[in-house]
């Protein structure tokens, strides 16, 4: 089957639009990913760091559906309602509950 | 051209953003109840937020040239509190004849709690004695895929029509299977933790025009009350046509809003043409 090409602009023009502001992003990441290095390291990782790495990962693939791929990473994939809620926010990345030892 | 943003916080908001909004092109907007950065201590706390919705929000935006509506509800983060969340469903009856009132919203889920499930439910009940349109919120980042499901199965089983909800804050993981059942989708234009103006037009691209709406949801948070015209810029700066930018913004709302007896399509078409 023929690829449809959804975007109204040809790759080109796509380029011209956003490289430089996309450029700035990757550059925010790995300045973001340095800072990390540089700060003190807790007693244990944070998961949160962990899923991140996977999410670079999934950049790398050549394969069209990369943010809905890193959102589905991201997500809760459990599915029953919980009997209660441990606060009322979200960090971003789905950390299953800590097990009580 | 005018457009609709079809759901934005003004309670949060100053008089200036009401100028703003006219003076890009907004001539309607509608402002679902929503928590309040804190959880409120009783339902007359909850009796002042909506007179404040259908009383005073409507005048301030008149005062621009903007038609205000609402919907109302106790929102899922304080309806994990099933008393109150109680009290407060058997309040807003005596709301829903108010003129700017087009529908019970935003109802939904935050953490995919029980409490929040069942109150979701009782809220689907109130809407179907009264025959509202409802308003749905989708739960934040992580909780997301998960709470869209939940609400989804949710609606279906209590037999509501789907075009008669619109399921607000849809991503790239979530969109197909809310269109796919028939449901309308909002899209809210967030600078971090929903889609940006870029990725929501990317979704339109690829998931199409039917059914989709883009709102700024600007409240007290990092968010933007002009990020309805921002995405309007970014498809006309990928070469979309007028016409679609005005399905979008304008025609897809005006279908979903106007099945409430209190939303004025033809006023709002006639400004919106000005």
């Amino acid at each position: 089957m023929q690829k449809k090409f959804t975007c109204p602009l040809d790759r080109e023009s796509v380029l011209n639009l956003y490289f430089l502001e996309h450029r700035s992003k990757l550059l925010d990441i790995a300045a973001f990913l340095d800072r990390v290095d540089r700060a003190q390291p807790n007693e244990k990782e944070d998961e949160r760091l962990k899923i991140f790495y996977q999410a670079l990962e999934i950049l790398r693939t050549k394969k069209e559906g990369r943010a809905k791929a890193i959102l589905n990473l991201f997500s809760d994939p459990t599915q029953n309602p919980i009997p209660t809620a441990p606060s009322k926010g979200a960090c971003g990345v789905y950390l299953p509950p800590q097990k009580e030892d | 051209m005018g457009y609709i943003d079809p759901h934005i916080h003004m309670i949060s908001r100053t008089t200036d953003d009401y100028e703003r909004l006219a003076l890009a092109g907004c001539v309607a907007l509608t402002e679902p109840a929503f928590w309040a950065g804190f959880d409120r201590s009783s339902a007359q706390g909850f009796y002042d937020y909506f007179r404040c919705l259908t009383e005073f929000e409507p005048k301030r935006a008149s005062q621009y040239g903007i038609d205000h509506y609402t919907w109302l509800c106790i929102n899922p983060k304080e309806a994990d509190d099933l008393g109150l969340a109680r009290e407060v469903l058997q309040i807003i009856p005596e709301f829903l004849s108010s003129p700017n009132v087009l529908g019970i919203g935003e109802i939904g889920l935050n953490k995919n709690t029980k409490n929040e499930l069942l109150i979701f439910e009782e809220h689907l009940e109130l809407a179907s004695k009264h025959n509202q349109p409802i308003l749905v919120h989708t739960p934040h980042l992580e909780d997301k895929k998960k709470g869209t499901r939940l609400i989804l199965d949710a609606i279906q089983a209590h037999n509501i029509p789907p075009h008669r909800v619109l399921i607000d804050h849809v991503e790239e993981h979530t969109v197909e299977m809310v269109l796919e059942k028939g449901f309308w989708a909002g899209m809210t234009l967030y600078p971090e933790t929903k889609c940006t103006p870029q990725r929501a037009v990317d979704i339109l691209e690829m998931y199409g025009k039917e059914r989709l709406c883009m709102n700024s949801a600007g409240d007290w948070g990092p968010s933007d009350p002009l990020a309805v015209p921002k995405a309007i810029l970014e498809m006309r700066r990928r070469g979309h046509s007028k016409m679609d930018i005005q399905k979008v913004t304008l025609q897809n709302p005006l279908a979903f809003l106007g099945q409430s007896p209190h939303f004025q399509t033809e006023k709002i078409l006639e400004e919106s043409a000005e």
